[in-house]
């Protein structure tokens, strides 16, 4: 028999069962059971009858003489939920409900951090929420505590323990004033989830240049370009020469190599060369010769 | 009737008649226009001998118009088709000539100069090309020489690269559903404003990728309605330069047909960005620009590819400024040559006309393509 005829037969049973469910008393079964544990359900009567119990995701089918107890070995309902337990036999049918419970012991954790990636130096910009599961991904539901630490290669860390409501728990932390790839764990117990959260830096400070010549050209290069608490920018990051004279202009967006952008220009007696990034200025120079 | 029957019959009879005719004894300039040669013409004007070159290069018989040069003996033929079609993979190389124009600047007894405009086909849209070519009298005919044009060889050297580029791995499918996943770079839109114009109304402005990583961008508008419902939606397509490095601006424009400035309550913008795997290089100096003002205003300049790398197409987008520093207007250019190492190729951006008083100021960025690699 195919789970959905069985579920179509169930159903039948069930609609009989309501009209008949307050006459009868031939179920005995304990209001809640923990996930994945041995549970029994006590009938009472005489005769052959068939049980069933139907709950989310699963459906179990027992035949049995009334009178006696039907045992469910361990691991034979593992989905939390609402279930019902239906006795049929050939004079009547009797219902009953039962929930199954999460074990209460922590076995997994969903751990959503975000983002993967943000700036240096910002408030309350990573946040991080956990979903707490128990071994059979059934949510629990119980407060738990959880502890979330944000560490960064240089040693600091933040911590936060937060208690979950209705099985979530979430934390909000600073991304610290260096840069690096930090460790944004969730634990509770000895039980852990780690993300990593690229701290990278900020917009360039202090942007500046020099110049050489080198014939009839110009050699410019940036100092090592850093950000306003000293992480160096990456390379790739796109810096913008420009060198203007007499009404006309020449530019070139270099990206950092090795931590320091250059370019070469025409020689322009009485050119000014600047410099910048993004949105980022930087010096000024006034090429005299 | 029957006398609109038989005058029906004898029109179908004649146009049956006339196709035969046609396709058994074409004329000249059918057989020329389905590229069954080219259409000849008395050389005897230097017009006359212009228009046949003109023709030769639309049908691509460079044998033919190498052959009719007076001075054929400066290059070879293969340099004169590289002159037309570009030394390395480029626009060009696919391209065929649309049309062409002649226009007469100056002619003697013996001797003319004409101006030869050609309009090419290309990929992205047309592109115009124009040489001043003299003409020498040859006897009864006038002959031309080619402006040959040759391109400067680069020295065979080695030119180190400090290569640098970025690659992705995203979350894997079988990862938990609450893994990590590598966020989209963050990109911002620096500026943007509503222009009217005759074909509708036109959005520009700028975007910058405000993080570490490149992104592949692209900015979507709507037009919104002074009662809130929206009126359209379109994107930037081509008019923005869509690799963005770390803190790389590029200028936007989108189009909206048929929209009128009074229309429009309010606009929503979108700017949209993808991890990429980029690569930093190829370097481009944009040297010499200069804004020329009205009439024919444009800016203008030379790139000059300062890697080793060789670029096969470059798209120039220029962001133009007012006094206040607000972008008025942005407009680009495809150049159609292959960019070499070191070896300068101008480009020309027109501005509208009546834009051009409003220019003070101008930025140029240029986003490039190369074959065979990011």
């Amino acid at each position: 028999m195919t789970s959905r005829t069985l579920w179509l037969v169930v159903s039948a049973t069930l609609a009989a069962a309501n009209v008949a469910s307050a006459q009868s008393g031939h179920l005995t079964l304990p209001r809640t059971v923990e996930a994945a544990s041995a549970f029994s359900i006590e009938s009472s009567g005489s005769g052959n009858a068939t049980l069933f119990i139907v709950g989310p995701g699963e459906v179990l089918k027992r035949d049995l003489q009334l009178g006696e107890t039907a045992s469910f070995a361990p691991g034979s309902l593992s989905h939390a939920g609402h279930y019902l337990a239906v006795l049929r036999s050939d004079s009547f049918t009797d219902s009953d409900s039962f929930d199954v419970v999460p074990t209460g012991k922590p076995a997994n954790l969903s751990f959503l951090a975000k983002p993967s990636r943000l700036p240096v130096e910002l408030h309350n910009a990573i946040t991080g929420a956990v979903y707490v599961f128990d071994a059979f991904h059934n949510l629990i539901a119980a407060p738990t505590q959880v502890a979330f630490e944000l560490s960064n290669p240089a040693g600091t860390m933040q911590q936060r323990t937060v208690t979950t409501r209705d099985g979530a728990a979430w934390t909000a932390m600073d991304s610290t004033a260096q840069q690096g790839a930090d460790k944004f764990t969730a634990r509770i117990g000895a039980l852990s989830s780690t993300r990593i959260v690229a701290q990278v830096p900020g917009d360039p400070c202090a942007l500046k240049m020099n110049v050489h010549p080198d014939g009839g050209k110009l050699e410019l290069t940036t100092d090592p370009v850093r950000d306003c608490n000293g992480n160096a920018i990456p390379d790739g990051t796109v810096v913008t020469f420009t060198e203007r004279y007499g009404g006309t202009q020449s530019t070139v967006d270099a990206p950092l190599k090795r931590g320091v952008a250059a370019a070469t220009m025409q020689v322009h007696p009485g050119a000014t060369l600047s410099v910048a990034s993004g949105v980022v200025m930087g010096n000024q120079i006034g090429w005299a010769k | 009737m029957s006398k609109g029957y038989l005058l029906a019959s004898g029109l179908g009879a004649a146009t049956v008649a006339l196709i035969a005719m046609g396709t058994m004894w074409p004329g000249p300039s059918a057989v020329a226009y389905a590229g069954g040669g080219a259409l000849a013409r008395s050389s005897s004007t230097p017009e006359g001998a212009m228009a046949n070159l003109g023709d030769e290069l639309r049908g691509q018989e460079w044998a033919k118009a190498y052959a009719s040069f007076a001075n054929k003996a400066e290059f070879t033929e293969p340099e004169f088709v590289h002159d037309l079609t570009g030394y390395y993979p480029s626009l060009l190389t696919y391209t065929t000539l649309d049309k062409f124009d002649v226009r007469p600047l100056h002619a003697s007894e013996n001797d003319a100069e004409m101006e030869l405009k050609l309009h090419w086909a290309t990929v992205v849209g047309g592109a115009v090309s124009t040489r001043d070519v003299h003409l020498i009298r040859n006897g009864d005919h006038w002959e031309p020489e080619w402006p040959i044009v040759k391109q400067a060889a680069v020295p065979p050297q080695v030119i180190p690269v400090n290569y640098l580029r970025w690659d992705v791995i995203y979350r894997g499918a079988g990862d938990d559903w609450g893994a990590q996943d590598v966020d989209a770079p963050h990109v911002r839109i620096v500026d943007m404003h509503p222009i009217e114009r005759a074909e509708g109304v036109v959005l520009v402005g700028e975007l910058l990728n405000e993080d570490v990583v490149p992104a592949f961008v692209s900015v979507k508008g709507t037009l919104i309605s002074k009662s809130q419902v929206p009126i359209a939606t379109e994107g930037s397509f081509d008019k923005i330069s869509h690799i963005l490095l770390p803190k790389q601006v590029t200028p936007f424009l989108i189009t909206f047909p048929n929209v009128t400035l009074s229309q429009v309550g309010s606009i929503r913008m979108t700017p949209q960005s993808t991890l990429v795997a980029a690569s930093a290089d190829p370097v481009i100096e944009i040297a010499d620009e200069q804004l020329h003002p009205a009439p024919d205003a444009s800016l203008t300049g030379q790139l000059i590819n300062q890697s080793g790398q060789i670029v096969n197409v470059a798209h120039v987008l220029g962001t133009f400024y007012d006094k206040s520093g607000q972008v008025v207007w942005v407009a680009d250019q495809y150049v159609d040559q292959a960019l070499a190492p070191q070896s300068p190729v101008p480009f020309s951006i027109h501005i509208p006309q009546d834009l051009a008083k409003n220019v003070s100021t101008q930025r140029t960025v240029v986003a490039t393509y190369s074959s065979g690699g990011l």
